[in-house]
């Protein structure tokens, strides 16, 4: 059950284009699995930014004094992001967290493809380690479109097996995308599962080609939410059930890690017609 | 079950706290506490359990629930606005059968005051929410939904014309138990609010809820075009609060003892004292749920001791205050001396 604390800042670091902030979330910490992700309140009590911004965990730790901390990557993208990444210090934050399903791991000692791209790739170091903790070989593929985009993949290196770099213009790595690498790490480690993390459309090349090997994808989506916590349906994608039935499922509670092969990525956007609920003719 | 880590005062908090008579009625719906959840914003109540005791609110007002099964509308559903946002989810729900088996079973089970919004496409199938849920147990009240924005034809909202707002509460009364309390929740994209809320009153509602979002519009000015996938959406938070407090005010002004429930971008105990004093005699707090989920019961906990700080000794006391005549003026006290002329 995710609870609300208010956290404090201990670290604010720069880590290429990124920031990675540390915060104390007692209670939070203990509970997290990789995956999960947390909201936080951006801008005070008197906000006008009203909607909490959602940030997977990138590591938990747990420190004697603060009790547990967790860290998260947040790229400067907007107003909200600004505002936590000009956070100093012993600055509070309000913290709802652990939110959402996180990554099924395998039960047995296999091999594992992971892939991340940009700042997606933060939920993968928990991971990988909890993944290398069980046996399981680990082969990383992480991408962006440009050096500074990558994130910390020298720490990365660290808990993976194998680590591949791509960027989009070759600053770093094998110069294309990681959908272009994956074939051939697909190849070599034999891996039943892969693990991806990143944009949408990177996710929907992932999940084919992790198809293709006949392997199963477990995607955590990035989709735009304004609660976090499963009440406000802004979230949601079209997803195929067990019974074959699309229904429109939140990505906060339902997600944000789903099956690969159960996402209608290309239909993401609009209503499939067949989804249940779907409207019929021209009404609402 | 874990509660919020901050909950200060009367209720899950250590502190001394003092109390006033904080309960407060929708016509025959007694409730303990003048804050409820508002719908769309709480879904059935269930999520916000974790990080608020739902039985010690008001009532939580459950998301509006249709006859059948219903996907709502694409994504992107929400944009972000000054103090607030636009959504665009267009009654996505499991339909009410699905509803009362799931839903409303578990809020029963929860021991929860439960206000069922319902939301229909036309007079009859309101009509045959109604008598759904006539056979259910375990319903305190019944909002009824004519207002919704985020539907394919203006004329679905029906709480534009007084007639067609008239007719939805008439068919939602013919198929309720009389006792039953009802709520029409009113748009306030009308020119005259007080025009509706008399013709719903007429209809046999109970009492209004008031205010629903208010149709916006964001473009994105990178793909220059409408940022919601549905084109318009519903605006909410405390960028409408004074649009809210001036229908309440509007609305008691014109109906001295009709109830009403008050929302509109409630974020603070200090903010419901707005709308008690303008007179409503319950509170929603909405979009504000997304910002910070524990906010109902902090907002309650605030707004008795704003009360208690203006000298209130019951929240009853201070619904409709600001409608109060002239203070009395203070005739400076004449004594003996002072009537002695030279």
């Amino acid at each position: 059950m995710p609870i609300q604390v208010k956290g404090e800042v201990l670290d604010v670091r720069r880590s290429g284009s990124y920031h990675v902030l540390s915060l104390t979330a007692p209670g939070i910490t203990e509970i997290t699995r990789p995956g999960h992700f947390v909201t936080l309140g951006i801008g005070g009590e008197e906000s006008a930014l009203l909607l909490r911004r959602s940030f997977a965990i990138h590591q938990v730790q747990s420190r004697g004094v603060y009790g547990g901390t967790l860290d998260i990557v947040v790229g400067v993208q907007g107003n909200g992001t600004r505002w936590l990444a000009d956070r100093r210090r012993h600055d509070s934050i309000d913290i709802v967290g652990p939110l959402g399903r996180p990554f099924v791991l395998p039960k047995e000692k296999v091999n594992c493809v992971l892939v991340g791209g940009g700042y997606g790739t933060a939920p993968l170091f928990m991971l990988a380690e909890h993944l290398r903790e069980r046996g399981c070989r680990v082969d990383v593929i992480v991408g962006a479109s440009t050096e500074d985009k990558l994130f910390a993949t020298l720490e990365l290196k660290r808990v993976a097996t194998s680590v591949t770099t791509t960027t989009d213009d070759g600053s770093m790595g094998t110069k294309g995308r990681v959908t272009d690498v994956l074939p051939a790490v697909m190849e070599k480690s034999d891996a039943p599962v892969v693990y991806a993390c990143g944009p949408m459309p990177m996710l929907a090349a992932v999940a084919e080609i992790a198809a293709h090997y006949r392997a199963y994808s477990q995607c955590a989506v990035e989709e735009a939410m304004a609660c976090g916590i499963g009440v406000c349906m802004t979230c949601v994608l079209p997803i195929v059930g067990d019974d074959g039935v699309t229904r429109m499922l939140r990505s906060c509670t339902e997600g944000p890690v789903f099956r690969g092969d159960r996402v209608r990525w290309n239909d993401i956007g609009t209503i499939p017609p067949d989804t249940l609920g779907a409207p019929v003719e021209r009404g609402h | 079950m874990t509660r919020a880590v901050f909950s200060t005062g009367p209720i899950g908090g250590n502190k001394p706290v003092a109390h006033i008579n904080m309960s407060t009625n929708l016509g025959p719906l007694e409730m303990p506490s003048p804050m409820l959840t508002a719908s769309g914003c709480a879904a059935a109540g269930r999520e916000l359990d974790g990080f608020f005791d739902i039985t010690q609110i008001g009532a939580v007002v459950t998301k509006s629930v249709m006859m059948q099964a219903r996907s709502g509308r694409a994504t992107p559903r929400m944009a972000e606005t000054p103090s607030g946002m636009l959504n665009s989810i267009g009654l996505q729900g499991p339909g009410i059968d699905s509803f009362i088996e799931h839903d409303l079973a578990w809020l029963n089970e929860r021991g929860a005051r439960t206000i069922v919004s319902i939301a229909g496409g036309s007079v009859d199938e309101f009509g045959k929410l109604a008598s759904k849920l006539r056979m259910t147990p375990g319903i305190d009240a019944i909002e009824v939904n004519i207002s919704c924005p985020n539907v394919q034809n203006r004329n679905q909202v029906f709480a534009c014309d007084p007639n067609l707002a008239a007719n939805v509460i008439q068919a939602v009364r013919r198929n309720t138990d009389p006792r039953m309390p009802i709520m029409a929740k009113l748009s306030p994209d009308v020119t005259d609010i007080v025009e509706i809320a008399d013709a719903v009153v007429r209809a046999g509602a109970t009492g209004v809820s008031v205010i629903n979002t208010l149709l916006g519009m964001v473009i994105n000015t990178d793909t220059m075009r409408p940022h919601l996938a549905g084109v318009t959406g519903g605006l909410s938070g405390p960028a409408i609060r004074p649009v809210a407090v001036r229908c309440v005010w509007q609305i008691r002004q014109a109906f001295p003892d009709l109830p009403i429930l008050g929302m509109g971008g409630v974020r603070t105990g200090r903010d419901a004292l707005e709308f008690i004093l303008a007179g409503a005699n319950a509170v929603s707090v909405g979009t504000v749920v997304f910002h910070d989920p524990s906010s109902p019961i902090r907002i309650h906990n605030e707004l008795e001791q704003e009360l208690i700080a203006r000298g209130f000794s019951s929240l009853s006391d201070a619904i409709s205050y600001a409608h109060r005549g002239p203070d009395p003026v203070e005739e400076p006290e004449v004594g003996e001396d002072d009537l002695i002329t030279e």
